[in-house]
């Protein structure tokens, strides 16, 4: 099972992910237990869904759109984005949106290529929850939260760009 | 030029150590190649046809002495004791070590240099206008803002996985010579009637193999809005930009798939959720960012000195050089000087050590410690007396910098190419010096006038081949090296009235040996068919068109089979 990072620590993933099935069916949902369940499925059963016993979540692909969730976002614990490869950087600008745009305030987690050397630019789009790639160790992982102390631009985690933070420092 | 403070500093020293461990990481196995490779880009170093190449960022192109001797440093230290500055305005190494990589860079750092972006599909270091703050025609202080986006662009969270690489160039005078319209944005600075200053902003240009001249986005965007409305943009290509083909991802098959009108509104749409939003510059941002840039401390000097007046009615080759050369000031009494690395017999735009120690020692003594580096891959020393211009010249011809050939043929742009690059179909150094051996005849070479050649090893177009009044282009065809000839290209609206275009290819390609005839029969039908030494190459090129071009290079039948009806060959 992939190891999971959140909010800067080594946590226990209670999510299970359900992928859509290499036949294209719909995979079958637990009654229990708290999944996270492909676009396609949650648009097509989102009212059953939402009332089972446990706590369903939402999976985007990269070529996704954040507008496709953006009515539920209030009854979406997790939204999860993944990330094909870790050139495919569209699930930046998703998260963003979810976070500035569209008001998201539950778990928002990356899953795929997620790497210690995507970590820093991830929480800096509004990523709170890792879903670490197979094989990559989570405790050298997590230093990659301090590599970096300075960060110029306006982000989810730093609302104003360097230059409005220096004023203030200075005023 | 731009001093960093301690935040500055702190980022690229941090940068440095992260780098360290990507590299440990991977020489330790734990990092995988095709992980790592993305990684390292990121750093400007790619593993190249004989050894790794590592591209060094100077930011648009300025830079002091200390850095300079650092880069000789460099070279003597972990290269073959030589660099090449490149179409980008930058350095390259073509021999170190991949695990000395981390060291040249804590090396770097200590002199505010480093190689952020310098490769890789993110937002690229930003190019400019070589004479920035101190062309007589610039409207803004050119270099200010391309800091602003320096620190904007370094480790965009957002922009850092990117379709395809991303650059930008900036130019803040009247006259393009940041080539603003072949780029991905270009920004090109206005003063509207009222006197506000804004950019109008150029998206979707480009070079490579679809060549476009990009069209206007925005005819006049306020200053204040300037990363705003660049995040906007940005976002709209990051996330529909193509991904599927690597051929397909720049931002201009965007914009030309969508058409400009309606990827103005998308970007418009955009930018209504984020303008006047934390982003938008303040006057005190640009102020504060002015402020640490160091200022010459000019004299008050006449505009004009007798003794250099003198000195050239009285010498030619002091005036050659001086017509080619030396570039006006708005400061009187000071002019730029243009240091030609594009000598005879040396790679376009390589240096040594020795001479890049010789040029910072120049720096200090006459251009107040500070060099610019060009697109076209010369150095310029920017804030030279008049008085001094006799010296620096005796100086340059030492170095073997002074060949009076700026804006003229043999000042030819020129991709590392097939020997060096792992890209490239072709050599392209040779070519460059077989034609500079042609035109080796100085009163040939002013006679034919400005005249800008191009040439890319590859389709990549790193020489920048589409924009030269002449473009060569290296192809293969079955395993052998071929060069198609273009002409009528132009890198920007440097003279009035002749805007950024793109050569056309004249015909079937030609092997190396027979590309200087090819030039040759190129420039005698210009020379026939000018209307007087005022019209050049690219103007005739666009006046006349393509075709008696042609039939100068291939004969009067069909160009489909030259070898037997080149007139050249009887030439």
């Amino acid at each position: 099972m992939a190891k999971l990072i959140q909010n800067r620590r080594v946590a226990t993933d209670p999510w299970l992910l359900l992928k859509v099935g290499a036949d294209g069916a719909p995979p079958p949902v637990p009654d229990e237990g708290d999944v996270i369940v492909p676009l396609s499925l949650w648009q097509a059963r989102k009212d059953a869904l939402a009332v089972r016993r446990g706590r369903t979540g939402v999976w985007l692909e990269s070529k996704d759109g954040p507008e496709a969730i953006a009515a539920d976002l209030g009854r979406l614990p997790l939204v999860a984005v993944d990330f094909p490869s870790i050139g495919d950087g569209r699930g930046y600008s998703i998260a963003r949106l979810l976070r500035e745009r569209h008001g998201y305030k539950g778990e928002l987690r990356a899953m795929g290529a997620v790497l210690k050397d995507t970590l820093l630019g991830m929480e800096r789009c509004g990523f709170d929850s890792f879903a670490l790639r197979e094989g990559e160790d989570a405790d050298e992982a997590i230093t990659a939260f301090d590599e970096l102390a300075d960060h110029y631009q306006a982000n989810v985690v730093q609302v104003l760009p360097l230059f409005r933070r220096r004023t203030a420092a200075k005023g | 030029m731009y001093t960093y403070d301690e935040i500055d500093q702190r980022v690229v020293e941090q940068r440095v150590a992260q780098f360290r461990d990507q590299t440990r990481r991977f020489l330790a196995g734990k990092l995988p190649e095709d992980e790592y490779r993305p990684l390292r880009l990121r750093n400007g170093l790619y593993v190249q046809r004989y050894a790794p190449m590592l591209r060094v960022a100077v930011p648009y192109g300025m830079l002091n002495s200390k850095q300079m001797r650092m880069f000789a440093h460099i070279a003597r230290k972990y290269d073959r004791d030589y660099g090449h500055f490149t179409t980008r305005q930058n350095i390259q190494y073509n021999w170190p070590k991949l695990e000395d990589v981390p060291d040249i860079l804590a090396d770097l750092a200590t002199v505010q240099m480093h190689a952020i972006q310098t490769s890789g599909n993110c937002i690229r270091n930003i190019t400019a206008d070589h004479f920035g703050g101190i062309a007589k025609d610039e409207i803004v202080d050119t270099f200010v803002w391309c800091e602003i986006l320096r620190q904007w662009s370094t480790f965009h969270p957002e922009f850092n996985w990117l379709p395809r690489k991303f650059k930008i160039a900036v130019n803040g005078a009247t006259s393009d010579r940041a080539a603003t319209h072949v780029h991905d944005i270009g920004l090109h600075a206005v003063r509207a009637d009222d006197g506000a200053i804004g950019f109008r902003v150029v998206i979707g240009g480009g070079l490579g193999r679809t060549p476009i001249v990009g069209p206007v986005i925005n005819e006049f965007l306020p200053w204040q809005h300037l990363l705003t409305y660049l995040e906007a943009a940005l976002r709209v290509y990051n996330r529909y930009g193509r991904r599927d083909n690597l051929y397909k991802a720049r931002i201009k098959i965007l914009v030309k798939e969508r058409g400009a009108d309606a990827f103005r509104k998308e970007v418009e749409a955009e930018w209504a959720e984020l303008k006047d939003g934390p982003n938008t510059l303040t006057e005190e941002e640009v102020q504060r960012v002015e402020a640490r840039f160091t200022r010459p401390a000019y004299a008050k000097l006449p505009g004009h000195d007798a003794t250099i007046e003198k000195k050239l009615a009285g010498d030619t080759a002091f005036r050659n050089w001086h017509t080619r050369n030396v570039f006006p000031h708005k400061v009187p009494g000071y002019a730029a000087v243009t240091l030609s690395l594009k000598q005879t017999g040396v790679p376009p735009g390589d240096a040594t050590s020795a001479e890049m120690d010789a040029v910072a020692d120049m720096a200090d003594r006459y251009s107040f410690g500070e060099l610019r580096v060009s697109h076209e891959q010369n150095l310029i020393l920017a804030d030279v007396r008049i008085t001094e211009l006799p010296a620096v010249w005796e100086k340059a011809k030492a170095l073997g910098f002074a060949t009076p050939n700026i804006g003229l043929l043999t000042n030819i742009v020129c991709c590392p190419g097939g020997d060096f690059c792992s890209l490239a179909n072709a050599k392209s150094i040779p070519v460059a010096q077989s034609i500079q051996e042609r035109f080796d005849n100085l009163d040939y070479l002013y006679d034919i006038g400005e005249l800008d050649l191009n040439i890319s090893g590859c389709m990549n177009a790193c020489g920048h081949h589409h924009v030269g009044h002449i473009g060569i282009l290296g192809v293969d065809k079955n395993g052998e090296e071929w060069y198609q000839i273009e002409v009528g290209g132009n890198q920007g609206e440097v003279r009035p009235g002749r805007g950024a275009s793109l050569g056309k290819v004249i015909g079937p390609s030609f092997a190396r040996a027979e590309v200087p005839d090819v030039i040759e029969a190129l420039i005698r039908c210009y020379l026939d068919r000018r209307d007087s030494d005022a019209e050049r190459f690219v103007d005739v090129v666009h006046r006349i068109g393509h075709e008696s071009f042609k039939e100068y290079v291939y004969g009067k039948a069909d160009p489909k089979s030259p070898r037997r009806n080149r007139s050249l060959a009887s030439a």
